[in-house]
């Protein structure tokens, strides 16, 4: 069934959406990442202008982090404190991300800023993620029980406070600089930043990964609900068709993510989150290092 | 002397009235949820005054043009080792849409000099700003090709059907990627390539209904429509997750 979106403007299959949404639905509830690095570029591919896809994949987030957030509550695997402290330093980087990414479109070549942001981020994160999981597969299969570091540089810092539910009782400067550098990252790259934001969490703040997906799901809502408003009121990019037909897929999709994510073992699902973000990194790799069929592109006026 | 006077009274008469009347299937397109591009009928007759038929090979070509937009056309090119977007051209009027019917290839008839006051033919009717630069042209090469694909410029040759040197029929199809406007239609009909009469109409492409008012609403009351997208993507997760839960129980 063909249908056709009003601000896109162009006449889209509404089960291929649908279809879509679910997928990055289910790896959403899973992984506890927006799933929009991976949504946008598949937008991009079936021929939605970039501008609208960003703009709407930002509203689709929302849905689905939602969803998987109220499953998370019920578990009790949502660090609101930790979550709070992350948004707020994740909202001053969005503004900051946005001041960054118009000064860069007034230089041009934001694409490109855009796509090498990608690979570099994925390629570093997915790689480290790859080798310690496995790690980790390694030790627990030969029966060695794995340890967190429980003391390093950061518990030197100032400012204290106690995160109850991730079992942490560290300053919030760390929390905080995390929130603003993938906030600046999620507005430059049009993405929640879940996929930077929970390898962080992990490793950096050494939360428990069981309590890193619903947390990051929390203030993903947020960010992504400022970015919607955001390009809604600046650039008139969100097509709510696209977005309902997107959501639906979903938001059905991360309770299915959700519950398969509760049943793995959090290496396991380390692993996939490890290999799914290499596999992305390398189809865009691909695009940058090969010379592509059409070497022209056409583009709005005025664009550089 | 009379018959002279009649005989002359005759040949007075302008000798190069062909019209064009035209009917169209369609008086304008409506893009509503489920549209999914449309085909335009456009038929006529070549209407003539009394006298003898006129020499010289007939044309009949048929343009539909969408709204005029200035575009960018950019290059990739290998810098250190990756393909980035190096080269752009302005292009300062470009339809979205443009197609051209006619019922005999166009060398055969339309003069190039016709063609240039006209810009009948996609490539003049595309324009870049100024001064062409050197090296332009591949650009608006590039910029046909991309969007002949897409079927966003057509030409059609020998799509216009001439029944008898007066009927004419020919269809136009829309794709569904169609920017809203008035779409300028033009019949021209010619002689031995040279342009004997010109018939203009439009046909305004407009979006209808739901997709009208979402679209007016994005962009009149935008915070609202923003405010409207998060209520919906927020009940939706919401009643997911309750719809879940009760599956559960």
């Amino acid at each position: 069934m063909q249908i056709y979106l009003p601000i896109a403007e162009v006449s889209v299959n509404a089960f291929l959406l649908l279809g879509l949404g679910g997928i990055v639905g289910v790896l959403s509830g899973m992984f506890g990442v927006g799933g929009g690095f991976l949504m946008t570029p598949l937008l991009f591919f079936i021929g939605i202008p970039p501008a609208v896809a960003v703009a709407t994949e930002a509203n689709q987030i929302v849905a689905s982090s939602f969803s998987g957030v109220l499953a998370h509550f019920r578990r009790k695997t949502v660090d609101l404190k930790m979550g709070t402290v992350l948004l707020i330093g994740g909202l001053i980087g969005a503004a900051l991300g946005v001041l960054v990414f118009n000064y860069l479109k007034a230089l041009g070549q934001v694409d490109l800023l855009v796509k090498l942001c990608y690979v570099i981020f994925l390629g570093v994160i997915g790689g480290l993620m790859f080798i310690e999981s496995l790690n980790a597969i390694r030790k627990t299969s030969k029966g060695v029980v794995p340890k967190r570091k429980k003391h390093n540089w950061i518990h030197g810092l100032p400012l204290k406070m106690r995160f109850r539910v991730s079992g942490l009782y560290i300053s919030v400067i760390p929390p905080l600089i995390v929130g603003v550098a993938v906030g600046i990252l999620a507005a430059i790259m049009g993405v929640g930043g879940g996929f930077i934001m929970v390898p962080a969490m992990i490793y950096l703040l050494g939360m428990p990964t069981k309590v890193v997906v619903g947390t990051s799901l929390f203030q993903i809502i947020f960010v992504t609900a400022f970015t919607t408003m955001l390009h809604a009121t600046t650039n008139y990019t969100v097509d709510i068709v696209l977005a309902v037909l997107l959501l639906v897929g979903g938001v059905i999709g991360a309770q299915i993510g959700t519950r398969i994510g509760v049943k793995m073992k959090a290496e396991q699902l380390r692993i996939l989150l490890a290999i799914m973000v290499l596999v992305v990194c390398g189809k865009l790799a691909t695009d940058l290092l090969f010379q592509p069929a059409e070497l022209y592109s056409i583009g709005a006026a005025g664009g550089h | 002397m009379l018959r002279l006077l009649i005989a002359f009274m005759f040949f007075a008469i302008p000798v190069t009235a062909e019209e064009v009347v035209l009917g169209k299937s369609r008086d304008e397109v409506d893009i509503t949820a489920t549209f999914n591009g449309a085909d335009i009928l456009l038929f006529g007759a070549i209407k003539r005054e009394v006298g003898p038929l006129l020499d010289g090979q007939l044309g009949v070509i048929v343009t539909v043009a969408g709204p005029d937009e200035p575009v960018t056309v950019w290059r990739k090119d290998k810098k250190l080792g990756i393909w980035v977007n190096s080269a752009a051209v302005d292009i300062g009027i470009a339809p979205t849409f443009y197609a051209v019917a006619t019922n005999a290839p166009l060398s055969e008839i339309l003069d190039e000099s016709e063609d240039v006051n006209t810009r009948i033919t996609i490539n003049r009717a595309i324009r870049s700003v100024g001064p062409a630069e050197g090296g332009s042209d591949i650009f608006i090469d590039s910029l046909i090709r991309i969007r002949s694909e897409n079927r966003l410029y057509q030409t059609l040759e020998g799509a216009v059907n001439v029944t008898k040197d007066t009927l004419f029929q020919t269809e136009i199809s829309l794709p569904a990627n169609l920017t809203e406007g008035d779409y300028k239609t033009e019949i021209y009909l010619t002689r031995n390539g040279k342009i004997v009469d010109l018939y203009s109409t439009t046909i305004p492409v407009k979006k209808v209904g739901l997709e009208r008012w979402l679209y007016n609403m994005a962009h009149e009351q935008a915070f609202l429509y923003g405010l409207m997208s998060l209520a919906i993507a927020i009940a939706a997760g919401w009643s997911a997750s309750a719809v879940f839960s009760l599956f559960r129980q």
